[in-house]
């Protein structure tokens, strides 16, 4: 499990590196940011939470069942639009209000 | 490398869950001077990082803290400070409604109570409960944050706290920091024994693995006394994705069943250890595998568990999806975790008395790294870090400044710079962390030997990690992160050291699987002490301690050396 970082939509400004919690994203040369140490991330999503170009996903390894499919989240307003895209490109979104506390 | 020198009257180190809520606590003294030192970024670090499912230790109506101390008590056959979580739970219901105060979601009724569930749980949206916190603690006029800095030492002279050592992770930079009292509040290790997917996902596990024993080891170091290191924390989570399960046994009242469709939750016995050792055993008996028996629920519930899941484990949902098989329609499967050290789920850390100071003047200890107070989770942490501002507060007005006698700040630059300029090294530090992980799960007592170990295991563990030890000292790093990276290595060895010594010295198996030692199969009445420790002239000493229960209050009495 871990995150991809595009480069063609990284913008350079660094939140994420700023904001994950192992200080595992780094600086490259030309000011984008990347995953210096791609197994060590925990998988938190703070770094898909804090940029704002979209440009982070996150996706789970083979080792503990992944088959291709990437997770995004976007904020509007209040609601985390968490977006699911499958290998073959189909998307399921799901949105959560974080003005509502957790049925469970 | 460059060298700075900061002066404060009070640091706290690690700025979580507790370190935060001092700093918040502290903003209320205005002429008090607060540094908060943080190794990543105040926003997003430590444990609630993703986000948290439910405020796990609270006071529900008609229960009172005392019945919250009987139940922590019970849970860890006795073996806690019964004045520790008295004084924690008195203030569990305070510090909740301090948290909805500065923006979290908690669910309310009608009358406007919280909604609980369970006995001693209440339902929020906790996805940025971080967020709110750090905010909360910039916003404090005399509190200052300094983020990107990992502290690795205190410093200390005649057992008095006179301030820390750090350095940036990015940039060639080296910290002296000075102050009057000091709040430690870097939460627990993981990352000491191999973990359930030591493969590519080998950090999908379920405490942040970059909370590595940082503080835990600057004490050990600097001779603080430690308590119940033995009794290990091992979580029972879902399988691959290590997402927390009580969402699950809790939210859709989900029962825990073998691979034979029976349920063996009444079996084992219901204590935290006990529900983790049934699961083993029902494996290691060939009954395996082991689910939370999902199948049938509703799909407005699924939805509902997609939801809370994606508010602190983002990757169980994802999961979920990704297979196509939601919890509707599949079981899940769950599995025991590699072990923890955390004093906020069970007791191990440092030995405080009831203001949270250490055994070292003015040096404070608060959340998961402060010990003998078990089932803290997010409030006990915050609880634990208002009490240890207050106390660092009042230490601070009581006692001048000492200054530092002998200056050790270019030994510790040098200690620095030697890593940076070694070209020799052959080892790496990944392969001496994966080599502990290894040692710590084949004969400390890891996922492998299903958390069984023996003396003679044990002793050949410590070896090992006393070899570790040696070796790590002739690591190279390319650059900064390469240092952060063999001080979270060096930090871990310190741990797995103290924690054998131990595993070694509590003869007996009073909890299943934390701490399950075949050598000594049963529980022993002459367990019932604190298995404490202190590092003297190099060597790691046992000594055993009193009980401290009935209402009765722990002092400290023979501090000085
Ligand atoms: C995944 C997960 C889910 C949980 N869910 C719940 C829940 O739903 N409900 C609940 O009540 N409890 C929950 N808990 C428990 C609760 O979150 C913790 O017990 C509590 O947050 C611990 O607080 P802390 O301040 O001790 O540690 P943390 O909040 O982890 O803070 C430690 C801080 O110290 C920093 N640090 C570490 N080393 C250094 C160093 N050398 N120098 C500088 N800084 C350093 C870290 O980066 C971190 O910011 C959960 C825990 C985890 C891990
Ligand atoms: S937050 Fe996004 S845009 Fe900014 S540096 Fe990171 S990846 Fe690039
Ligand atoms: S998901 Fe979390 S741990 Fe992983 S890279 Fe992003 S911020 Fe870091």
């Amino acid at each position: 499990m871990s995150i991809q970082i595009q480069q063609n939509k990284c913008t350079g400004c660094g939140q994420c590196i700023e904001a994950c919690p192992g200080n595992l994203i780094k600086r490259g040369e030309g000011g984008k940011a990347w995953i210096r140490h791609i197994r060590d991330c925990w998988g938190c999503t703070s770094c898909l939470k804090e940029c704002r170009f979209g440009a982070i996903c996150f996706y789970l390894g083979a080792d503990i069942g992944g088959r291709g499919s990437t997770l995004t989240v976007r904020k509007e307003g209040d609601v985390n639009i968490w977006s699911i895209t499958d290998r073959e490109g189909r998307l399921q979104q799901i949105r959560v209000d974080q003005k509502k506390a957790n049925q469970y | 490398m460059e060298a700075k020198e900061i002066q404060t009257d009070i640091l706290i180190i690690g700025g979580g869950t507790a370190g935060c809520f001092a700093g918040i606590t502290l903003g209320e003294y205005r002429d008090i001077d607060v540094l908060i030192v943080e190794k990543a970024n105040v926003k997003r670090s430590g444990c609630l990082a993703a986000g948290v499912n439910a405020i796990n230790a609270y006071i529900t109506e008609g229960k009172t803290p005392q019945d919250y101390v009987n139940y922590a008590k019970r849970d860890a056959e006795g073996i806690v400070r019964e004045d520790l979580l008295l004084t924690m739970s008195e203030r569990l219901n305070r510090v909740t409604e301090h948290m909805e105060k500065l923006g979290l979601v908690i669910l309310k009724d009608d009358q406007g109570k919280y909604v609980a569930r369970g006995d001693r749980n209440i339902k929020i949206n906790g996805e940025n409960i971080k967020p709110i916190l750090a905010k909360a603690a910039a916003r404090q006029k005399n509190v200052k944050i300094l983020n990107h800095v990992n502290i690795t030492d205190f410093i200390v002279e005649n057992n008095r706290i006179k301030g820390a050592y750090g350095f940036h992770v990015d940039q060639p930079i080296c910290y002296t920091i000075y102050a009057n009292a000091v709040i430690c509040g870097t939460g627990g290790a993981a990352g000491l024994y191999r973990p359930n997917n030591p493969g590519f996902s080998r950090h999908k596990i379920w405490y942040p693995p970059f909370n590595t024993g940082a503080g835990y080891s600057m004490g050990i170091r600097a001779g603080a006394e430690m308590t119940t290191f033995e009794m290990r924390f091992i979580a029972l989570r879902c399988k691959d994705t290590i997402a927390p399960t009580g969402t699950i046994a809790q939210g859709v009242s989900a029962e825990q069943i073998n691979g034979q469709g029976e349920n063996y939750e009444d079996k084992y016995g219901l204590t935290t250890s006990q529900r983790v050792y049934g699961t083993v055993e029902e494996n290691r008996k060939g009954r395996g595998p082991c689910y939370l028996k999902t199948k049938g629920i509703t799909k407005e519930q699924e939805e509902d568990l997609y939801k809370a899941y994606l508010n602190m484990a983002p990757s169980q949902t994802l999961k979920w999806i990704e297979t196509g098989k939601g919890p509707s329609q599949e079981n899940v499967e769950v599995e025991g975790s590699e072990p923890y050290i955390v004093g906020g789920h069970t007791a191990s850390g440092y030995w405080v008395d009831t203001k949270r100071q250490t055994t070292i003047q003015g040096l404070f200890a608060a959340g998961d790294v402060a010990g003998g107070c078990p089932q803290k989770y997010v409030t006990g942490a915050l609880a634990e870090g208002e009490i240890a501002a207050e106390a660092a507060a009042e230490f601070h007005r009581a006692n001048p400044y000492e200054p530092v006698k002998k200056d050790t700040r270019k030994k510790k630059q040098k200690e620095y710079e030697a890593y940076l300029k070694n070209d020799r090294a052959v080892l790496t530090t990944g392969q001496l962390e994966e080599t502990m992980q290894k040692v710590m799960d084949q004969y400390a007592g890891g996922i492998s030997t299903n958390y069984q170990y023996s003396e003679g295991k044990l002793r050949m563990a410590d070896e090992k990690i006393m070899l570790l030890l040696e070796l790590s000292r002739h690591l190279a790093a390319r650059d900064m992160d390469g240092l952060l990276r063999i001080y979270e290595l060096r930090e871990r060895l310190v741990v797995c050291q103290v924690l054998i010594a131990h595993l070694l010295g509590r003869k007996e198996t009073r909890w299943h699987s934390f701490a399950e030692n075949t050598t000594y199969p049963e529980k022993s009445e002459d367990g019932m002490v604190y298995v404490n420790s202190k590092l003297k002239n190099g060597k790691i000493e046992i000594l055993y301690r009193e009980l401290v229960t009935g209402g009765k209050v722990y002092e400290h009495t023979d501090t000085a050396e």
